[in-house]
């Protein structure tokens, strides 16, 4: 059978980026032709500013070159405009009479600049801002005249200016509104913003209307002409007055357009052969003019056109960055306010720092901020996520509470720190390395980054300087992923909350299953999903899934923590850090005998044996189970230690028996797997010596019974527990805990630690759950009950099911 | 010289897994069997930094890495990009049910 034929009209981003999403998912389904009216392959348009900037060269911004064209086999007509679309013959025809005939037909034309009508503006001097031949004639300008008007003080208008500065130029910018950025800024940040451009050297005449263009004696523009009767000199004048889509085409064609071609949520117009995306497009009543949703758009017509139909488009949240180096500006959302909103603002003027949050209903709408955007990225995930911020808008201002928003040293303010700062810790990588890859790369989300330089991809306490960065160089090009819509993986397009509610509503058993109900796009996933398919399918079904050990990361497969050298750490389990003699002395026999290198003990409570060969595995923990000793799952998503402090069994502050207490819950929750580990602490008296103040579950003894602390962590970024609720009795403590866990392992994220999952859902929805509704916290219990029902300890349980034959396979070699 | 030599029945593998084959006269070589019940065999040495990738989780025809979780190419040996190494593969096959190896 022929190929079906795809013709792309306009080489640019959108277009592009479609095409790349559709090769992906469905290499040989088209023959694919594209034209372009510019003599280049596609390059990042965003990146003309470094470029003007002297920071980059064209040759650094190109994103696909001629041979991507080649390699996969697209036929690539660049300088070629098409000025007309026969919807009845299905082809499209170019300037030069090039013809191409289409089944689906791409249209990717963006924007137009907008051009003031006054007159004059045809000189030879006046320029646009909108693609490489442009930004190639104003640093020509620069070479040899002095003075730039720049008209418009929007972000593009800006970033002439910047460029042309660093040229050598002095450059006037004439702005009609009464503060610049209007569209992105209020009128605070605004002044601010202009105050340290102008002490970059950018001279404003605000509230300034251009009437005329003047004509030179060489016949090239000399001035620009105001309403108000005062002109500036003008060798070189920029027109960054706004753009418009480009649909005249779509027009021509009889397609129904209406500021730009109007699609609908697959991105396909009026005719459901010819799909729109881009700058060109009108998706619900919006033309975007940034990059961010032009790709989800590119995504959700790659699907259509590949026939997977699952994807729509829904619109987007967009946010802005300007990118004139040494500057932080952000904005995102209603910044405005208005009816029913409240503003939170931190101003001072002083060190030049301007923060406003716009909140609705206890949910933030709109963030602008100038001199310290370092919490940029987070606020506008909050509003991607429409997280309830009722409990943290006290602090929201003050930053510094979300995962790596200023990494380990405190540092923030990305774009001002050299090239040779250590950003990733964990894998060594310098901010310079990072700048440079995402340039060269084309990199714009925080994944690819991560793939290309490795920089936050290990402990992840960079990445809100990572992001920073990325922000710092592609502007609002960058998005951050939102968790509840972000995929799984590459294997599948749905989101984590997806999988559970279908595995759950669906009755699903079986990772086959659950890969063929969903459309899994490889044939038995990768090493992200599938450990989470394992996790979701034996905790939605307890005893009734299957656990699928091939399917589980090698220290849960080996019940032992792989070390760098491929030995194992073991630690046996020491009930609320409790020991006898009998175990200790059954350790150091191990140790002897297996001539273990390393006895260490831990931050847990309790004795970890590293360095121990893969093949006396089994035989250590044989010696254990004969000493009455269990795992203790120091290797595991699920159950770690419960920390305890003396107590009032012997301290003489103790209000509560803190040791029987730790151990009743370390027993009653033995061998629970969750979506991350869970660690609990239990102090008996607000001294906390067991420092439940950083645990997922922590309980403080008080005279009258119990505090209940939940989602703490100690680790990456230390998170303080939040109270939960008082109880009375030992029983409520194991039954409110049990239940909160039980929430967590029913509705967390693969990964995702208990704070980060109450901060998802909300404390007040986690409570409302376990602590106000009596009947709901006892059936979690009773299903965490009926979950943890005849667990065996892995240990013992090994020998018996795997039998000599059976553990010598799983950890012996075979000798050649 | 390479010779065939004979490894262990199919049966002792296990899906998407692996068993090590090691000898006094090469390194360890790691011998996976993938979803589909096609057979490879490579160092088991990850070209980052010598993880064991047969403690790995094995898809498709790759195998992620699990120290620091790089993806190697099961017929090639070779990282999958963005990552650049190789470790070395060996021609392994499947004879009535059994499994011999080329070393
Ligand atoms: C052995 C121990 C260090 C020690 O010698 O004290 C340890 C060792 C490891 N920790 Fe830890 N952690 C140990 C206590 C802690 C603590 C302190 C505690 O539990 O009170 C913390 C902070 C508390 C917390 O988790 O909230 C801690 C926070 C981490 C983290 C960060 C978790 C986070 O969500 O922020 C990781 C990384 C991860 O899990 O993804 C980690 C990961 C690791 C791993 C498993 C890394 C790995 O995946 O290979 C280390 C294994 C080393 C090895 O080669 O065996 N370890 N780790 C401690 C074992 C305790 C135990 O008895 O089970
Ligand atoms: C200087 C500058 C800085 C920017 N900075 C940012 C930023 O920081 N962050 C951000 O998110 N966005 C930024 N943008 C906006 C961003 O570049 C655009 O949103 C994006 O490029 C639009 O993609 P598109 O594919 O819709 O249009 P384009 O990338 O403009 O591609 C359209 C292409 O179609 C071609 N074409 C038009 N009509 C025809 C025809 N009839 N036949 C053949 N070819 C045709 C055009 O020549 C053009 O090459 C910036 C833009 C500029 C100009
Ligand atoms: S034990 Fe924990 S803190 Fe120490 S190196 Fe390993 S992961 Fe890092
Ligand atoms: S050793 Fe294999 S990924 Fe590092």
């Amino acid at each position: 059978m022929d190929k079906m034929k795809l013709v792309l009209v306009g080489n640019g981003m959108a277009g592009v980026r479609t095409l790349e999403e559709l090769l992906k998912i469905a290499p040989d389904m088209y023959d694919i032709t594209v034209f372009g009216a510019e003599p280049h392959p596609n390059y990042n348009r965003i990146l003309l500013s470094p470029v003007l900037a002297g920071e980059m060269t064209v040759q650094d911004i190109i994103l696909n070159d001629h041979s991507w064209y080649a390699d996969n086999g697209i036929r690539l007509h660049t300088g070629k405009r098409i000025t007309q679309i026969d919807r009845r013959a299905r082809k499209v025809v170019a300037e030069d009479g090039t013809e191409a005939e289409y089944d689906r037909l791409l249209l990717a034309t963006g924007s137009t600049p907008f051009i003031l009508p006054v007159p004059g503006a045809d000189l030879p001097g006046v320029v646009a801002y909108r693609d490489i031949a442009d930004t190639q004639a104003m640093i020509e300008a620069s070479q040899s005249r002095m003075h730039a008007v720049v008209i418009g003080a929007g972000l593009l208008g800006l970033e002439a200016a910047n460029g042309l500065i660093l040229r050598g130029m002095q450059v006037h910018v004439i702005h009609l509104a009464e503060w610049i950025m209007e569209r992105q800024l209020d009128r605070t940040a605004a002044g601010l913003l202009q105050k340290s451009l102008e002490a970059k050297g950018m001279q404003f005449h605000m509230g300034a209307q251009t009437a005329e263009l003047v004509r030179g004696e060489s016949g090239r523009v000399c001035a620009v002409r105001l309403k108000s009767g005062e002109s500036i000199p003008a060798d070189l004048v920029v027109m960054a007055a706004g753009i418009r889509p480009n649909a005249s085409l779509a027009e021509q064609a009889g397609l129904y357009c209406n500021r730009g071609v109007v699609v609908n949520d697959t991105l396909q117009t009026y005719d459901p052969r010819i799909y729109a995306v881009g700058e060109c497009a009108n998706h619900r009543g919006t033309a975007y003019g940034l990059v961010a949703p032009l790709f989800e758009q590119a995504k959700v017509a790659a699907n259509h056109l590949a026939m997977y139909g699952i994807g729509r488009y829904l619109g987007s949240v967009t946010s802005t960055k300007l990118k004139v180096t040494g500057i932080d500006v952000f904005s995102a959302g209603n910044f405005s306010g208005g009816e029913g909103c409240e503003d939170l603002i931190l101003s001072d003027p002083g060190i030049g720092v301007y923060k406003r949050v716009v909140l609705k209903d206890d949910h933030i709408v709109g963030a602008v901020m100038i001199g310290d955007t370092a919490d940029g990225p987070r606020m506008f995930q909050m509003i991607r996520d429409n997280q309830n911020v009722a409990e943290i808008r006290d602090h929201l201002l003050f930053g510094n509470s979300n995962l790596g928003d200023v990494g380990h040293k405190g540092e923030n303010q990305a774009a001002k720190l050299p090239d040779s700062t250590e950003i990733c810790g964990c894998n060594g990588v310098c901010k310079g390395t990072i700048v440079k890859t995402i340039k060269e790369k084309g990199l714009f989300t925080l994944e690819e980054v991560r793939k290309h330089t490795k920089a936050s991809s290990s402990c992840g306490s960079c990445t809100g300087l990572v992001e920073q960065i990325l922000a710092s160089c592609v502007g609002g090009a960058y998005t951050p992923a939102d968790s509840t819509t972000k995929p799984v993986c590459a294997c599948t397009e749905h989101a984590h909350g997806e999988v559970r509610k279908a595995i759950r509503e669906q009755h699903l058993t079986s990772m086959p299953a659950v890969m063929q109900t969903l459309g899994w796009k490889t044939p038995d996933g990768c090493a992200t999903c599938r450990p989470a398919l394992n996790y979701y399918l034996i905790s939605t079904w307890p005893h009734e899934a299957q656990d699928d050990p091939q399917s589980r990361f090698v220290n849960e497969r080996a019940h032992a923590n792989i070390q760098k050298d491929g030995s194992y750490s073991v630690v046996p389990r020491m009930w609320g850090g409790l020991t006898t003699p009998a175990e200790l002395r059954a350790i150091a026999d191990a140790a002897e005998k297996y001539q273990v290198p390393t006895i260490k003990v831990t931050g847990g409570q309790r004795i970890d044996l590293l360095g121990v060969k893969k093949t006396d595995l089994p035989k250590i923990w044989a010696d254990f189970a004969d000493a009455g000793m269990v795992s203790g799952h120091a290797y595991g998503k699920s159950l770690r230690t419960v920390k305890t402090c003396v107590g009032a069994e012997h301290c003489r502050f103790g209000t509560q028996r803190s040791m029987e207490m730790g151990v009743k819950l370390e027993k009653m929750l033995f061998g629970m797997w969750s979506p991350h580990k869970v660690k609990l602490a239990v102090s008996g008296c607000p001294r906390n010596c067991a420092e439940a103040g950083i645990k997922d579950v922590g309980v403080i003894g008080v005279d009258s019974g119990y505090e209940l602390y939940v989602a703490g962590n100690g680790g990456i970024k230390t998170e303080v527990a939040e109270f939960f609720c008082k109880v009375g009795s030992d029983e409520e403590v194991m039954e409110y805990s049990g239940a909160f866990l039980q929430l967590y392992r029913e509705e967390g994220y693969y990964l995702e630690r208990t704070v980060h999952f109450v901060h998802r859902v909300g404390l007040d929805y986690v409570k409302s759950k376990v602590v106000e509704d009596g009947a709901n916290r006892k059936a979690l219990f009773e299903r965490l009950l009926f979950a943890l029902q005849d667990y065996k300890d892995p240990w013992a349980e090994r020998g018996v099911r795997d039998g000599e034959a059976g553990l010598r396979a799983a950890f012996e070699n075979i000798p050649a | 010289m390479i010779k065939w030599k004979r490894i262990c029945p199919l049966t002792d593998i296990p899906q998407r897994g692996s068993r090590v084959v090691s000898g006094p006269d090469h390194d360890d070589i790691a011998i996976f069997r993938s979803g589909d019940d096609q057979l490879f065999a490579v160092h088991d040495k990850c070209p980052h930094k010598g993880g064991p990738l047969s403690q790995g989780i094995v898809h498709g025809h790759q195998v992620t890495c699990p120290l620091h979780s790089w993806k190697i190419e099961l017929t090639s040996g070779n990282a999958v990009a963005p990552d650049v190494g190789c470790t070395q593969p060996f021609a392994v096959r499947l004879e009535d049910g059994v499994v011999w190896l080329a070393i």
